[in-house]
């Protein structure tokens, strides 16, 4: 043995020493399907208030006829629970990288409603002028939405101090982009064209490319 | 673990100390230097430490073990083929090159390493007289006095000395 890996080796009987002098008594995390369904009713809880002061439900359930609309929203808020189901998944050593492709098939059946709807409606482009500025109310509606609900699933998700935080943050920020869609579906009585579609998944991708860039507050 | 995670710091010490043998092995499937491995093993060490409240009592220790030490053998195969990649590492870099004088100093030593096979070829009388008044800087009359020969022989020494050596320089073929 060299006198280096001697050295090292030693260091390492160091350093095993230090860790148990120094060890504090610690609570396991619960289970992570666990944990994600509280934080997920909590914000049921909190956006079910919110739409019953302010949305109109009942525009929202008759538009519930129409099935394509149907699908779009059920496979919205299939992504975000997904999505988020997989981050607290994702968040610990062990558990399979599988977990990343999750909410896949239901973020597809999303953009196809979303895609088929723009196109059944006939609406092309969609006027400009005033409907311009609608659209970019729906992107700040989403935006608004997700950066609170990306703060307080961050603040959850950093209790396992994940090694790879990358897929930890794209897999919440599709989540809580999600959910936010899902929302505005409340207050939005009208059927998408283009722009509006457009305005949506860049809201989305603009979620996930900051939380991304804010990975490191993960760990 | 389970005591671990319960503060028993006893236990901890013990599991700590018989999961390193194979926390090596696991990690020497990434790296090959040994002591870089170790640098790993204790790096996956630190970890364990740290996110030690993540390991679910419910499940088997070994593949959480398994996928931190992965994890942290990869993380640092990527940093220093990162660090390989942006940065040449040289230690004698700053002494050779920083400062001015020890260009110069390096230009003489390259000069003496280059001057050396052609002395060699020179006749030993001639060598010996030009090595002591050009190299080692003796006086001529220390030099004469040294090696035995008269003050005026050693100056037609040094003298057909450096003839010769300016001949077989002019025969060298140049470094371009």
């Amino acid at each position: 043995m060299s006198l280096e890996l001697h050295m090292t080796r030693h260091a390492t009987e160091n350093l095993i020493e230090s860790l148990s002098r120094n060890l504090s008594p610690v609570r396991p995390l619960r289970p992570p399907l666990r944990r994600a369904l509280l934080w997920l009713f909590a914000v049921a809880l909190l956006a079910g208030v919110a739409l019953w002061r302010w949305s109109n439900l009942e525009l929202f359930m008759a538009r519930n006829d129409d099935p394509r609309l149907m699908w779009e929203r059920t496979a919205t808020l299939l992504t975000g629970i997904s999505a988020i189901v997989a981050a607290f998944y994702l968040s610990l050593p062990d558990r399979s990288r599988l977990w990343g492709y999750m909410a896949i098939p239901p973020l597809l059946v999303w953009i196809a409603c979303a895609g088929l709807g723009c196109l059944k409606a006939g609406v092309g482009w969609g006027p400009p002028g005033d409907h311009m500025g609608e659209t970019l109310r729906c992107f700040r509606f989403i935006v608004m939405v997700s950066v609170p609900l990306a703060l307080l699933l961050y603040l959850v998700l950093r209790r396992a101090r994940p090694l790879q935080p990358l897929p930890v943050a794209l897999s919440a920020a599709l989540g809580v982009a999600a959910l936010a869609a899902f929302i505005l579906q409340f207050f939005h009585p009208f059927d998408s064209t283009a722009i509006d579609l457009a305005m949506h998944f860049g809201a989305v991708l603009t979620i996930i490319a900051a939380a991304a860039a804010a990975r490191r507050v993960l760990t | 673990m389970r005591a671990a995670q319960a503060g028993d710091s006893r236990k901890y010490d013990s599991l700590l100390r018989s999961v390193t043998p194979y926390i090596r092995s696991l990690t020497r499937r990434y790296c090959r230097d040994a002591a870089l491995c170790e640098d790993v093993v204790q790096d996956v060490l630190l970890t364990v430490h740290r996110i030690r409240h993540t390991w679910d009592p419910q499940r088997p220790f070994s593949p959480w073990l398994a996928a931190i030490a992965a994890r942290r053998a990869i993380d640092r195969i990527r940093r220093d083929s990162r660090i390989a990649r942006f940065e040449v590492r040289d230690e004698t870099a700053f002494e050779t090159f920083a400062a001015e004088p020890a260009n110069h100093d390096s230009g003489a030593l390259r000069a003496a390493e280059a001057i050396e096979p052609l002395l060699a070829a020179l006749p030993e009388r001639q060598r010996r007289a030009l090595e002591a008044v050009k190299i080692r800087g003796l006086s001529v009359a220390q030099a004469a006095s040294e090696s035995g020969q008269s003050v005026a022989a050693l100056k037609v020494n040094v003298h057909r000395a450096v003839k010769a050596l300016r001949q077989l320089v002019a025969q060298e073929p140049k470094d371009e």
